[in-house]
């Protein structure tokens, strides 16, 4: 049942409605049931998320009598930059998940942000897509905040992703989304896989299928799952070399995403079309998996062109 | 006047991209002063522009006291500036966001740093900043609490108004925040105006500055004698809310005393001209800040009060 979250009124002849839909066992009092929930679009260029909402429910349609739990599906946190192409709110040039836990007394953003803390509350497990940005590709992964690893990567483990990456805490991701519902005891599983503005169906296969695995898990499906793949999994941030652009130009790949690269193996040039010169030859500084890739070609100096999970982490999957 | 390269990054189609300091007198880095860091805070690199002009002529002067440098940076992103956008044209990140920076991070990231490994050592760093929200205030000079920035401190640009606000997560990442960490005394010089050029504006930006350096000892300039500041907490301000979305029409500006119950603004129906709603004066007292952009959301803070000061 499709159900508004919450809502504001906008100057001119429009509600902004925070909406989400309900699936629940047939008949069930849903006190005392196991609750998932699927939130995606908090960035609006982020819609490898929107595939999945659709492929999960139109599975479980399939096997509706299976269903022993109660699946929310959020599918357009951030409705006003989904319709517009933009990555934050509209009109407000703020990214959505800086504003959160919200404040019911706050000004419009803070306001629907609390609305959505408060409907998403208390859920047993929340999966929080998001796919990047425009810039750069990743391999479906789930990104946790060292704060709350002991409790998520248990449960990341079942989500049938390639890579869990647990980071270090910082201030500034304090008003994310998922870390607000982690405080308080809702655990929220951040994942990024795909580029933004577009759809990897394969990706999102991949996830559905990784989000029936936790809900059987949880008791909220009484049906049949694949066996889920085994992620690497990093907690040492010297785990991770980054790639960032020596000179502003364009950034021509020379591998595919997801490559195992030698040290020193050439991953790119970034070149000047103006003169036809080759400005940097870009080489992976140590042996492993380009686990994110630059998609969009122009860089500025110190822009991201990839990033690479070291061998000896990628041996233990 | 020494004119000086701070940071340069090659564009690719786009001319370099050049951060641009003007130093004034030799010996201790005493005084650095930021201009915008985003693309829309015109008057905060207009009000820097006026204090070049102004430094310029003490200078050929010999008004400034040995021993002293100051820095003037107008702009840390000319390029957002120039096509008008708020924040960094490819990926829109916040250089004000990004402090202290890392050198072999993201293009911001490596722009924070180039800049603040220029400004980091000064004594006093003083940044013209704007606030999230688009509107006029009535300026002000404002210190983080949890720094070692003081009041006394502050009471040298003989402002009448200080600002004293609690550090909040984001805070870490900024200019601002960072000084502070690097044992710079810090404060963000808040004028009347971000988009739009106030000269009026930018001449008490001037004025504020020149007396803290003369206050400080750093500049032969008469100060003022110096008036009465009112400091106070940023919680302490009393925001009127919308409830309703529509247009806004403002009654009254930044800087007008009003009395409980004046009329503040009307909210308009956008299609038939009625009036949705009134905002009152909850309590006496200036207006410190209102919204001036002609659409309002509901429940959008856009004035905020300054409560008589009972004692």
């Amino acid at each position: 049942m499709v159900e508004i979250v919450t809502m504001v009124g906008l100057p001119i002849d429009e509600k902004l409605m925070i909406k989400k839909n309900r699936i629940a066992p047939a008949g069930a009092d849903p006190k005392g049931l196991k609750r998932i929930s699927v939130v995606t679009g908090i960035h609006g260029d982020e819609l490898e998320g929107q595939y999945v909402c659709y492929e999960l429910q139109r599975r479980i349609s399939l096997e509706k009598d299976k269903l022993t739990g109660i699946v929310d599906i959020y599918p357009a946190m951030n409705p006003l930059g989904i319709d517009s192409i933009t990555r934050g709110i509209p009109a407000f040039d703020l990214d959505m998940n800086r504003i959160f836990p919200g404040n019911k007394d706050g000004n419009m953003t803070e306001y629907l942000a609390a609305g959505i803390i408060d409907d998403v509350r208390g859920s047993d497990c929340v999966v929080d897509i998001h796919a990047s940005n425009i810039y750069l590709t990743e391999i479906p992964q789930i990104r946790i905040n060292e704060l709350h690893a002991e409790r998520l990567v248990p449960l990341a483990k079942a989500a049938n992703v390639d890579f869990i990456w647990v980071h270090g805490a910082s201030t500034v991701l304090e008003s994310t989304f998922a870390h607000s519902l982690n405080s308080i005891g809702t655990p929220v599983l951040v994942v990024e896989m795909g580029v933004g503005m577009r759809l990897t169906k394969e990706y999102g296969n991949q996830m559905v299928d990784g989000i029936f695995r936790l809900m059987q898990e949880l008791g909220i499906w009484g049906g049949e799952t694949i066996p889920v793949r085994k992620p690497m999994i990093s907690q040492n941030p010297y785990d991770v070399s980054y790639l960032n652009a020596s000179a502003s130009g364009l950034f021509v790949p020379s591998v595919k995403h997801g490559a195992r690269l030698a040290e020193g193996e050439l991953i790119g040039l970034i070149v000047d079309p103006l003169e036809g010169r080759v400005l940097d030859e870009v080489r992976a500084p140590q042996a492993g998996l380009l686990f994110t890739i630059r998609d969009y070609p122009i860089v500025d100096e110190g822009s991201l062109m990839g990033r690479i999970l070291k061998e000896e982490v990628c041996r233990y999957a | 006047m020494r004119k000086k390269i701070i940071y340069e990054i090659k564009g690719m189609y786009r001319d370099d991209f050049r951060i641009t300091g003007y130093e004034f007198g030799q010996g201790e880095k005493s005084v650095c002063i930021i201009g915008n860091s985003r693309g829309n805070e015109v008057q905060q690199t207009y009000c820097c522009a006026q204090l070049v002009k102004k430094m310029k002529q003490l200078e050929e002067e010999g008004r400034i006291k040995d021993g002293h440098k100051v820095l003037i940076i107008p702009s840390i992103n000319p390029y957002s500036m120039n096509i008008q956008k708020r924040f960094w044209p490819t990926d829109n990140t916040d250089i004000n966001r990004m402090f202290p920076g890392y050198d072999l991070g993201e293009t911001t990231q490596r722009i924070a740093d180039g800049v603040f490994r220029e400004i980091k050592d000064y004594e006093f760093g003083i940044q013209f900043t704007s606030f999230y929200m688009p509107g006029d205030f009535v300026p002000h000079v404002r210190y983080m609490k949890e720094g070692f920035t003081t009041v006394e401190d502050a009471k040298k640009f003989g402002m009448k108004y200080i600002v004293e606000r609690a550090v909040r997560p984001y805070d870490t990442a900024t200019l601002n925040y960072n000084w502070q960490v690097w044992d710079t005394k810090a404060f963000s010089l808040y004028t009347n105006t971000t988009t739009r050029i106030s000269k009026t504006g930018a001449g008490q930006a001037v004025m504020a500055i020149m007396n803290f350096m003369a206050c400080n000892d750093i500049i032969k300039y008469s100060a003022i004698s110096e008036k009465k500041s009112r400091m106070f907490n940023d919680t302490e301000l009393i925001s009127v809310r919308t409830a309703k979305s529509g247009f806004y029409e403002p009654l009254v500006k930044a800087g007008d005393k009003v009395e409980a119950g004046t009329p503040l603004a009307d909210i308009v129906n956008p299609y038939d001209g009625s009036v949705l709603e009134t905002l009152y004066a909850p309590v006496p007292g200036v207006i410190f800040f209102i919204h001036n952009e002609p659409l309002t959301y509901a429940n959008t803070a856009v004035i905020k009060i300054l409560a008589d000061d009972m004692d």
